[in-house]
């Protein structure tokens, strides 16, 4: 049960990074884009198992 | 497109840096330089098989002396973020000399709980204790099992097998998880290996290294199950009366299940102890969370909290340093050791080799750390 449940964070995990990556590429002010790249930073160290 | 491209350039030379920072951090090798009676180097997924490979498949250092006796474990990293242990652990690892009996030493219980920092804490990864040939470098570590290793948290935690509702966080806590499960998870699992060894090795005493906040009533003191009340009681009186300071004696609480001194006293024949010594880092009323406050125990916050009446030991400006955290760990350890072999000849432990309170607290920690140069690599083991 535990692992099915992993498995579930990493994919809601790799869902989240990608739509910040969309709205980044999306998004056409500066303040916004920088935002969306910080926010990021946590999601793809997780995904990477970093941290 | 260039500002986007810049943008993310500058986001990905953050996640490397941070990236970085916490694969060193997590993959840092601490050097052990194995003591002149370190008979062989096992691992924890010896007495367990499922354990075996895991970040948690620890090195379980044996010194054996001549003489056959008794059998003591010392557990050192049930709590990694409370150093003095580990480091009290090294030091048998590294230095006895043992003459009869046997010493079981782990320097890293929960290894995956030493490869992560309080989430939120803004504790440093690592700290240095000096030594006369440039210092070795530490894991912080934390109380919990690493989340990457063990996750996610149930809603409650139920003890096995008591079943007792314990608080949701401490299903990763190696200290609320004794005598372990060996189908549950990775911190039930590491504890029922640590039950096998004692069990296996018929182990005589079991003890386990803490240190306590100093909020934290069970402090400066000696946590015995039933089994060793008397062994304990005497060990504080001759520590209060010989070894220059002073420790007190609490009965395990048999209500309080998951914790080493009450389950291991329970589950196998061992007498099982844990102590306490005092970390002002650990205190909620901390100032700046550093490695200075880790290895001086000097907090000004911490101190106006003791003027008014808060904590359960006595603090000053000269803090809690860890020569004397770690110094109060030996010499009880020692003093327990000696009593028991003074009571059961037959089932002595005799050692020498092992620095006091009053040689730590003289020449420091890193005077007792080895220097990892100095020997032969292939004979060097990490933690």
């Amino acid at each position: 049960m535990n692992t099915i449940v992993t498995i579930l964070y990493y994919l809601l995990t790799a869902y989240v990074a990608v739509l910040l990556v969309a709205n980044f590429l999306k998004n056409k002010k500066w303040q916004d884009e920088v935002l969306y790249i910080i926010v990021l930073i946590p999601f793809v160290l997780r995904l990477l198992r970093l941290k | 497109m260039t500002r986007k491209a810049v943008i993310a350039a500058f986001g990905a030379a953050l996640a490397i840096f941070a990236g970085l920072s916490f694969y060193r951090s997590r993959h840092l090798r601490e050097p052990v330089v194995p003591g002149p009676s370190v008979s062989r180097v096992a691992h924890l997924g010896d007495y367990f098989g499922p354990i075996k490979g895991t970040v948690n498949d620890v090195n379980v250092y044996v010194l054996e002396g001549k003489e056959p006796g008794g059998t003591i474990l010392l557990l050192g990293g049930t709590h990694p973020e409370e150093p003095a242990g580990r480091l009290a652990a090294w030091i048998f690892a590294e230095n006895a000399k043992i003459a009869k009996g046997r010493i079981f030493v782990i320097l890293t219980a929960n290894r995956s709980a030493s490869t992560v920092t309080r989430l939120g804490g803004a504790y440093p990864p690592d700290f240095t204790i000096p030594t006369a040939w440039g210092g070795q470098k530490f894991r912080m570590g934390d109380r919990w099992s690493n989340p990457l290793d063990q996750w996610p948290d149930p809603e409650v935690y139920l003890h096995y097998p008591t079943r007792q509702e314990l608080a949701y966080v401490d299903i990763r806590n190696l200290n609320r998880a004794f005598p372990g499960r060996p189908n549950g998870t990775l911190t039930e699992k590491t504890c029922y290996a640590i039950t096998e060894l004692v069990r296996r090795e018929k182990v005589d005493i079991a003890i386990d290294f803490h240190e306590a906040e100093l909020q934290y009533p069970v402090i400066s003191t000696i946590v015995a199950h039933q089994k060793g009340a008397d062994l304990a009681a005497a060990a504080s009186m001759f520590i209060s009366s010989v070894e220059g300071f002073a420790i007190g004696v609490e009965n395990s609480p048999k209500a309080l299940r998951g914790l080493s001194h009450r389950e291991i006293g329970d589950a196998t024949d061992a007498i099982s102890l844990l102590l306490e010594a005092p970390e002002p880092f650990l205190d909620a009323t901390r100032g700046r969370t550093d490695r200075k406050l880790l290895l001086t125990g000097k907090d000004d916050f911490v101190v106006r909290a003791g003027k008014r009446g808060l904590l359960f030991e006595k603090i000053d400006e000269k803090g809690w340093p860890i020569d004397i955290r770690v110094g109060r760990h030996t010499s009880t350890v020692l003093q327990i050791l000696e009593i028991w072999s003074g009571d059961n000849p037959a089932k002595a432990v005799v050692l020498s080799g092992v620095p006091r309170y009053t040689d730590i607290v003289r020449d420091g920690v890193g005077a007792y750390l080895k220097d990892p140069k100095t020997i032969d690599p292939a004979k060097l083991f990490y933690e």
